[in-house]
């Protein structure tokens, strides 16, 4: 893959390590993501299968033990080869972060106003009084209400809700070219989750923000992204437009989630299906396809090599041998 | 936030008034009669029932304190059976004197209790945090009245660098901030800041450790923070219960330690204590320990309502 102009986040063979007592973890095993400016990718998988982690190595948010490889181009620079200086300037600056508990994400002694005029006067050169002015600016866009007096409020004194449209104000604070987004709406009551994502859909068509959103709700996925990448195990194991991964589906990890999925109501004696077995230790990972334990369709093939990334479609991908096998004589 | 401090003002009143009884009966309690110390002992029963009158000894308990509250009320808290000298003019020396201790034996402590918990938080698991964990386990374990022996040992007795005991020329009463009389306090109060440097230690690390793995100190480096700035939100966030701890351990030091200042001969407190026990002299004893325990409450107080200004979540209602 090469860096082209209109491409704004470029990362290739992404690995992610981290030192533990049984050694090292691979929690993200080689994942190529790319991103146009104004595009929204979602990171669909479930807890463990390295979304959040790779999410982060985007702005290398890590613990220093933690070891990042392969290659991270965010706006036309080298992220893994940024100085600690750098690197502290172009967090918060060029891409941004939204967190999936407003509730913990801001710090309980300070005020709420005060906490984003910190981040607009690390980037620019203004004066207290002008961050505190753009602040307000901020509140008022993400439509707090009577935005002045909760410019004064410590974070315990808002809402979930409330506190998660601070955390996007700030997160915005310098007009940031990418927003990192993990899990945002998670901790959130359902009636304020979707809210919370027109919002961001808005925000982003105002400031032509890529996007990249971690979770595991297809419903969210769907709603906000205009891509999919389907991560298992430290790998993306499907990967295309949001129609094509949910109408065709190709990887049966992918096609398991889909039918977990309630649609309308179940009747009651209809039982929702759910995929069988447990995630696998990133430790002592299976041979070959890292699904094959859980996969109905398991043949003694998956267990020899991981799967290559097959094309079933225009920009539509997936590491599945079915798959490969199915586009073969096409 | 006036409103609060003086509500919490109010608060405090039954408490020292609660304070006061138990100071009161709390010498009552203990086995003995104050005036066989220092009636001769063939005093007649005639003469010890004069006595007994003089010093009020003779009424019902609750009359005593009724008299005693009245009288401490207006500032006099009797005569020394002992000495015969003001009670009041003996507490306020010994006062004086460990708190010049306790001053000095704060600052160490807590400077470097301080410094210990930081390091040791930020660097947890290094080398360094191992280190500061052994000097603050040291701290709080060592016996200090055995530790005072030892540094008496060595510095006074073997290098002979400072004087063992007293408080320098003039005794108890000419206290000056010069070398003479600084040279005195050196070991008792290294002694003294060992505990409150090994608790405090404990506390930082403890509290830094805490802050720095919770989700806001990576959203602000997520934001572009640095490393200072990062500093400046772990301290504000450890402040409200470092200082509660720091405030409870200036509370047992301002109390003079009596181990310490017996073994340093250090004219304050908690030698004044000794001295009454010994002595089994009522009214300087409970004089004393009212002292003391209005120190401590008014401590408490001024500990909550800092608290209180530093933390927005602590209710001020």
């Amino acid at each position: 893959m090469s860096t082209t102009a209109d491409t704004i986040v470029e990362a290739s063979g992404l690995t992610v390590d981290f030192a533990s007592g049984k050694g090292l973890i691979r929690a993200v095993s080689g994942v190529d993501l790319s991103l146009k400016p104004g595009e929204t990718l979602a990171l669909l998988g479930e807890s463990g299968s390295g979304k959040s982690v790779s999410l982060r190595a985007l702005m290398r948010l890590h613990p220093s033990s933690a070891k990042i490889g392969g290659s991270v181009r965010v706006d036309g620079r080298d992220v893994l080869a940024m100085s600690p200086r750098e690197l502290s300037a172009y967090r918060g600056k060029t891409i941004s972060m939204i967190f999936q508990d407003p509730g913990l994400a801001f710090d309980p002694v300070y005020r709420i106003g005060d906490q984003i005029a910190e981040s607009v006067m690390r980037h620019e050169r203004v004066s207290r009084s002008e961050a505190r002015r753009r602040a307000l600016e901020l509140f008022e866009r993400v439509r707090i209400p009577s935005p002045e007096r909760r410019l004064d409020n410590y974070p315990h004194e808002m809402s979930g809700g409330m506190r998660q449209r601070a955390m996007i104000a700030l997160a915005l604070a310098c007009r940031p070219k990418v927003l990192l987004a993990d899990e945002p709406t998670t901790a959130l009551d359902a009636t304020v989750q979707i809210q919370v994502l027109l919002l961001l859909r808005e925000l982003q068509r105002e400031f032509g923000l890529a996007i990249v959103f971690v979770t595991h709700d297809i419903g969210v996925a769907v709603e906000i992204a205009d891509r999919i990448a389907v991560m298992y195990a430290g790998r993306i194991v499907e990967s295309g437009s949001c129609r094509d991964v949910i109408r065709n589906a190709a990887h049966p990890y992918t096609q398991g989630l889909l039918a977990s999925r309630a649609h309308g109501t179940l009747a009651p004696d209809q039982r929702l299906r759910a995929i069988p077995g447990a995630p696998p230790d990133l430790a002592a990972p299976p041979p070959g396809c890292a699904f094959g334990p859980r996969c109905d369709s398991f043949a003694e093939a998956c267990a020899r090599a991981v799967p290559e990334n097959v094309r079933v479609g225009v920009a539509h991908e997936a590491r599945c041998l079915l798959a490969a096998a199915a586009m073969a004589p096409a | 936030m006036l409103l609060y401090a003086l509500k919490r003002l109010v608060y405090v009143l039954p408490v020292a008034f609660g304070v006061s009884i138990v100071c009161f009966l709390l010498v009552h309690l203990a086995p003995g009669d104050p005036l066989t110390a220092i009636m001769p002992i063939d005093a007649t029963a005639e003469q010890q029932a004069q006595m007994r009158a003089a010093y009020g000894f003779d009424k019902p308990l609750p009359v005593q304190y009724g008299i005693w509250l009245f009288k401490v009320l207006q500032g006099d808290l009797g005569a020394s059976i002992a000495s015969g000298r003001p009670v009041a003019s003996e507490v306020g020396r010994a006062v004086g004197n460990s708190l010049i201790l306790a001053s000095l034996a704060t600052l160490i402590g807590f400077g470097f209790g301080t410094f210990f918990g930081f390091v040791a938080g930020y660097f947890r698991g290094s080398v360094l945090d191992r280190l500061a964990s052994v000097v603050s386990i040291l701290g709080v374990s060592v016996p200090h009245y055995w530790l005072g022996m030892v540094m008496v040992i060595v510095f006074s007795a073997l290098l002979g660098w400072l004087p063992s005991t007293g408080a320098g020329p003039g005794g108890s009463t000419a206290w000056r901030f010069d070398w003479e009389h600084l040279q005195y306090i050196i070991l008792p109060a290294i002694t003294m800041s060992a505990i409150p440097m090994g608790i405090i230690a404990r506390t930082v690390r403890a509290l830094v450790a805490d802050i720095l793995s919770q989700d806001f100190v990576q959203a602000l480096r997520a934001k572009g923070m640095g490393e200072w700035a990062v500093f400046k939100h772990v301290v504000r966030n450890a402040a409200p219960t470092a200082l509660a701890v720091m405030g409870l351990q200036l509370g047992y030091l301002l109390g003079g330690s009596i181990l310490i200042e017996t073994v340093f001969a250090w004219p304050g407190t908690g030698f004044l204590l000794n001295t009454a026990i010994f002595q089994r002299d009522l009214p300087l004893l409970q004089g004393t320990i009212l002292v003391l325990a209005l120190f401590f409450v008014a401590l408490n107080l001024i500990v909550d309502v800092l608290q209180s200004s530093l933390d927005p979540r602590i209710q001020r209602g």
